[in-house]
């Protein structure tokens, strides 16, 4: 019996070692948009080959991987939601920040288009959803970088979207999956363009308004600061936060998606 | 948070109950008498039956999940019946996790029954049902072990209810979907109360069914 227990512990103990042998690691903490659009399975393999560091990619919500970062349990943020990033850097959270790609949102919805809201702009479209009997509309909430900026948007016509006449349902999945219940629902949504390009084809929603200035989402990457929280992965952190945003990876970001779908996931700031 | 019984959280909390509540009422109502049967009766392809049961026990929940949703789905054969993100949903998904493992833990159980106590009740000149009724009856236990490990499986499950519930505010947000939920948004604090919940309500329903045995058996 003390035999087996002391093999368990010497298991026990050798377990961290099979986990880290020889390869170093860090935590890119994103936004299940993000891990949707595929663009992480395309870059991340490139950095880890070239550096020989494993990123554990965690998707959650803007909101969480946020809080994970407050918290010291991620080593980069990748995350859409400028407020809320703001703030982060200026607890001191983050070191350094840039901004490297921006896409937009667009609501979709179904083609019936019960609330006659096609081809209008966006909140005149939103209105026309929240005054029909007939509307659903599916939310996010789930405090995502999309759900903040779909309240934000209600906030700006002084809408409360519970208390609207359409159904709102609340989702509290990721986008993926929001739109899966959109289209099975026959509900109107907000999505990230990325998200859409990539699922569209499977989905029974088509893309009701677009276009506004205020619908443009903005990516960037935040590095956690290593002197609030000297346990990350600090060498890591700061040669992913470089390659990403090297010219030669912001281009390569640009490009994603463009021969598959025809046009291009994320856009890049003209310097 | 969990003292002040706060509206969502309580609507949360009923959803559960009664989502897994009325699905293993269902399969207790499917599942013992079928159990029972298959622990008894002798009859071709009752080994596979048993495999297929024994087989299900194991099933893991997002698979059942997966099958339910493509079922459901409006390009699948019931989509017109529009149960897709409903709890009626759900509940089948969660009567299709239960079902085997109340099937599985009655058979075995029946069949542990002493071989002497069943010939005594023949013995006596029971009739089919009147048999079939006092072996239950005699395994009591068995029941409700069934009961607590095929609640217990259900309440805890997350996958296929966030498949096919689709964890709407209101109308599918049960305690394992809204932890994940809340993990996700980290809002750790009300994810950990929402976990106490659940622990409570195993802890309780544990403590009747150990009461109940231990009542029978002294």
């Amino acid at each position: 019996m003390k035999k087996i227990f002391s093999l368990l512990t010497i298991f026990v103990f050798l377990l961290p070692l099979l986990s880290c042998s020889g390869q170093s690691t860090m935590i890119l903490a994103t936004t299940t948009s993000v891990q949707d659009s595929g663009l992480l399975d395309y870059l991340i393999p490139k950095f880890e080959d070239q550096y020989n560091v494993k990123v554990k990619v965690i998707a959650a919500g803007t909101g969480e991987a946020i809080a994970m970062g407050q918290r010291g349990n991620a080593d980069v943020l990748l995350v859409h939601n400028k407020a809320k990033e703001m703030e982060f850097m200026n607890a001191g959270y983050g070191s350094k920040r840039q901004e490297i790609c921006y896409n937009d949102f667009l609501l979709v919805g179904p083609s019936s288009d019960p609330a006659k809201a096609k081809d209008l702009d966006i909140y005149e479209a939103l209105k026309k959803i929240a005054y029909s009997k007939e509307a659903i509309f599916a939310s996010r909430g789930d405090q995502s970088g999309t759900h903040l900026k779909e309240l934000a948007l209600w906030k700006n016509i002084s809408l409360t979207p519970t208390s609207a006449e359409m159904s709102y349902l609340s989702t509290g999945q990721g986008m993926g999956e929001t739109l899966r219940i959109a289209s099975e629902k026959g509900a109107y949504t907000l999505t990230d363009r990325s998200t859409w390009l990539a699922q569209k084809g499977t989905l029974n929603l088509e893309v009701i308004s677009q276009g506004n200035k205020d619908l443009l989402n903005v990516y960037s990457v935040i590095l956690i600061n290593a002197q609030k929280f000297p346990q990350i992965h600090s060498k890591e952190a700061q040669l992913f936060f470089s390659w990403i945003t090297s010219p030669d990876v912001l281009k390569l970001i640009g490009d994603f998606g463009k021969d598959k779908y025809g046009e291009p996931f994320f856009h890049l700031f003209t310097p | 948070m969990i003292l002040s019984l706060d509206p969502e959280l309580m609507q949360v909390l009923l959803l559960s109950l009664e989502v897994s509540g009325l699905a293993i009422c269902i399969a207790v109502v499917l599942g013992i008498p079928s159990g029972v049967f298959l622990g008894l009766r002798r009859f071709p392809g009752r080994n596979l039956l048993i495999t297929l049961v024994n087989t299900g026990m194991g099933l893991p929940p997002v698979v059942v999940g997966l099958v339910v949703f493509l079922f459901l789905a409006r390009s699948g054969p019931f989509g017109n019946l529009n149960l897709l993100y409903t709890p009626s949903a759900m509940i089948i998904a969660q009567i299709i996790i239960a079902l085997p493992i109340v099937m599985g833990v009655t058979m075995a159980g029946i069949q542990n029954l002493d071989e002497k106590l069943r010939l005594q009740i023949l013995a006596l000149g029971a009739s089919k049902l009147q048999y079939f009724w006092k072996l239950i009856e005699e395994g009591r236990l068995i029941v409700l072990s069934a009961l607590a490990a095929g609640f217990g499986s259900i309440i805890s499950e997350v996958g296929a209810v966030m498949m096919v519930g689709g964890n709407i505010k209101g109308q599918t947000r049960v305690l394992t979907t809204a932890i994940v939920l809340e993990t996700r948004q980290g809002n750790y604090s009300l994810a950990i109360a929402l976990g106490i919940i659940l622990f409570l309500i195993a802890l309780l329903l544990n403590l009747v069914f150990t009461f109940l045995q231990q009542r029978r058996s002294s």
